[in-house]
């Protein structure tokens, strides 16, 4: 039991990512049942929708409209993920949660790398729920396409974790994916993971480049259109960085004003 | 073993825009002491406390726990709180919050042990949000008790528990702070501040204007008004009442009347 020696002498906890804490996070996340109906679901009927009538059209290339659409509905489904898990530091700030770990030894890097670790577990989630739905429903790729463009599609979506805690941090809304649910909807539409950026128009098309589903969305179906251009990475990246900045200041002002 | 106070606070002030919640605040704590901060809403209890606990820093004055800055005893887990409201996950259950706070220190007490000294090992499967107010705040002082700390703060822990809740509550915090524990709790109820503090420190608009043990401190705030006219630029405040009489109360200067 407590005794003032021992309670003099002792040693500062690390503060570190451990593996508890990792474990409930994901927990958590998983049994949500509204992250699982934005990640998991929802694209899910937007393949139906968008995807199913034509998925045996043929691209100019060969590969098939329903290849297209799947990689891109995957994008989609992993940002979604991603963005919704960052975003529940809002709902943390609300309840006072983060606020309660400030009275822990707790690294405030550490709160953000494991919130970081449980958006990319949600996402890789809904990528793999997304390939299993269009595997299912009939569309087939080569073993190494559906790696590629899995993985990009997973990676990418750190891009849109960084969105999640910037906005999470910014508001002080328990509803955030309320806000964002819808944003990301145009985000998405924008980048050409609903349609093609071919159909869209000389103005939107323009646009569409400079969103920041657009980088991601072209390189997780490259394997299919057999195209690649670096200004791709440039975007998902020049975002990153922007998404990253927004959440370290906010993450700053945030701790500050309390 | 050293004697260094528990809490050290030195000229503390604070203010938030206009509002100066807590103007030139002095206050050592001794190792085993379990003292009640009383004061109305608004005289600034919560912002001290928020001050020793590291979680906004003073505008002016310094503070210490057990020798160290707030955040190095808080790594140390020398230090915990239970806050009034929020600080839980309403989607995890008792168990696993607990379990999760214990993650964070490297060394901690069983989790069932602390769950037991909260009395609420029989609920530790419940989700949080299903528990009642009372269950939360002993949810809340089974977090404190995790990293077995040497002194445990507690903000108006009881507000809004109804009479048994209260009782059952400080029940098990007076059974903790008898094996030495150093505990520092705010209240607006005299009641509490008198039955379970061995000292009482009142504190009014910012600035503690009475200090000593429960008895001597509860006949100045018992609804009576007492009047203290003090000497212009001395410290040696003289009283008129009988309370004033019993001795042993430090007042301190700039404060005219107690209510």
């Amino acid at each position: 039991m407590t005794n003032t020696a021992a309670i003099q002498d002792r040693k500062p906890s690390a503060g570190g990512i451990n593996s508890t804490f990792l474990r409930i996070e994901i927990k958590r996340m998983l049994r949500n049942r509204r992250t699982i109906i934005f990640t998991v679901l929802m694209p899910a009927i937007f393949f139906f929708i968008f995807g199913l009538s034509n998925k045996d059209q043929l691209l100019p290339n060969g590969h098939s409209y329903g290849q297209y659409i799947l990689i891109s509905l995957t994008v989609y489904a992993a940002m979604t993920a991603a963005t919704g898990a960052g975003s529940q530091v809002a709902v943390e700030r609300a309840q006072g949660w983060s606020r309660q770990l400030r009275l822990t030894p707790l690294l405030p890097g550490a709160y953000i790398a494991v919130k970081a670790a449980a958006a990319l577990t949600l996402s890789l989630v809904a990528v793999v729920a997304q390939f299993i739905i269009g595997a299912l429903a009939g569309v087939t790729m080569e073993p190494q396409i559906w790696l590629t463009a899995g993985l990009v599609a997973w990676l990418g979506s750190l891009v849109f974790a960084a969105l999640g805690l910037f906005v999470g941090y910014l508001m002080p809304s328990q509803n955030v994916m309320q806000i964002l649910g819808p944003a990301l909807a145009i985000l998405a539409m924008l980048g050409g993971l609903f349609m093609p950026i071919e159909i869209m128009g000389d103005t939107f098309g323009e646009i569409a480049r400079f969103t920041p589903a657009y980088g991601i969305g072209q390189l997780a179906r490259g394997p299919i259109t057999g195209e690649f251009d670096a200004i791709w990475i440039v975007n998902v990246l020049v975002w990153l960085a922007i998404f990253v900045g927004g959440a370290a200041m906010a993450f700053r002002r945030d701790t500050k004003r309390v | 073993m050293t004697d260094v106070p528990a809490v050290q606070a030195a000229g503390l002030h604070k203010s938030f825009g206009k509002v100066h919640a807590v103007r030139g605040l002095d206050l050592t704590v001794q190792q085993g002491e379990v003292v009640a901060f009383l004061g109305p809403n608004g005289a600034g209890k919560t912002t001290a406390i928020d001050m020793i606990l590291g979680l906004s820093t003073p505008d002016k004055g310094s503070v210490s726990v057990f020798g160290r800055t707030p955040r190095a005893a808080i790594a140390r887990g020398q230090v915990a709180a239970v806050m009034q409201t929020g600080g839980l996950l309403r989607d995890i259950s008792v168990r696993e919050t607990v379990l999760l706070t214990a993650a964070m220190f490297d060394s901690s007490r069983p989790v069932d042990e602390v769950l037991t000294r909260a009395g609420i090992l029989d609920i530790a499967d419940r989700k949080v949000e299903k528990c009642s107010g009372g269950q939360q705040q002993r949810l809340r002082f089974a977090m404190a008790l995790v990293s077995d700390p040497g002194l445990l703060i507690l903000d108006e822990p009881t507000t809004g528990m109804d009479v048994a809740g209260r009782r059952d509550f400080w029940s098990a915090i007076r059974a903790d702070a008898s094996r030495g524990r150093t505990v520092i709790f705010a209240t607006h109820y005299l009641e509490e501040a008198d039955a379970y503090a061995d000292r009482i420190v009142l504190v009014r608009q910012g600035a503690i204007v009475a200090d000593g043990t429960a008895a001597q401190v509860k006949n100045l705030a018992s609804g009576r008004t007492v009047r203290a006219t003090l000497p212009p630029g001395g410290p040696g405040p003289v009283g008129r009442t009988a309370s004033c009489r019993q001795g042993g109360v430090r007042r301190r200067p700039g404060h005219r009347s107690y209510r």
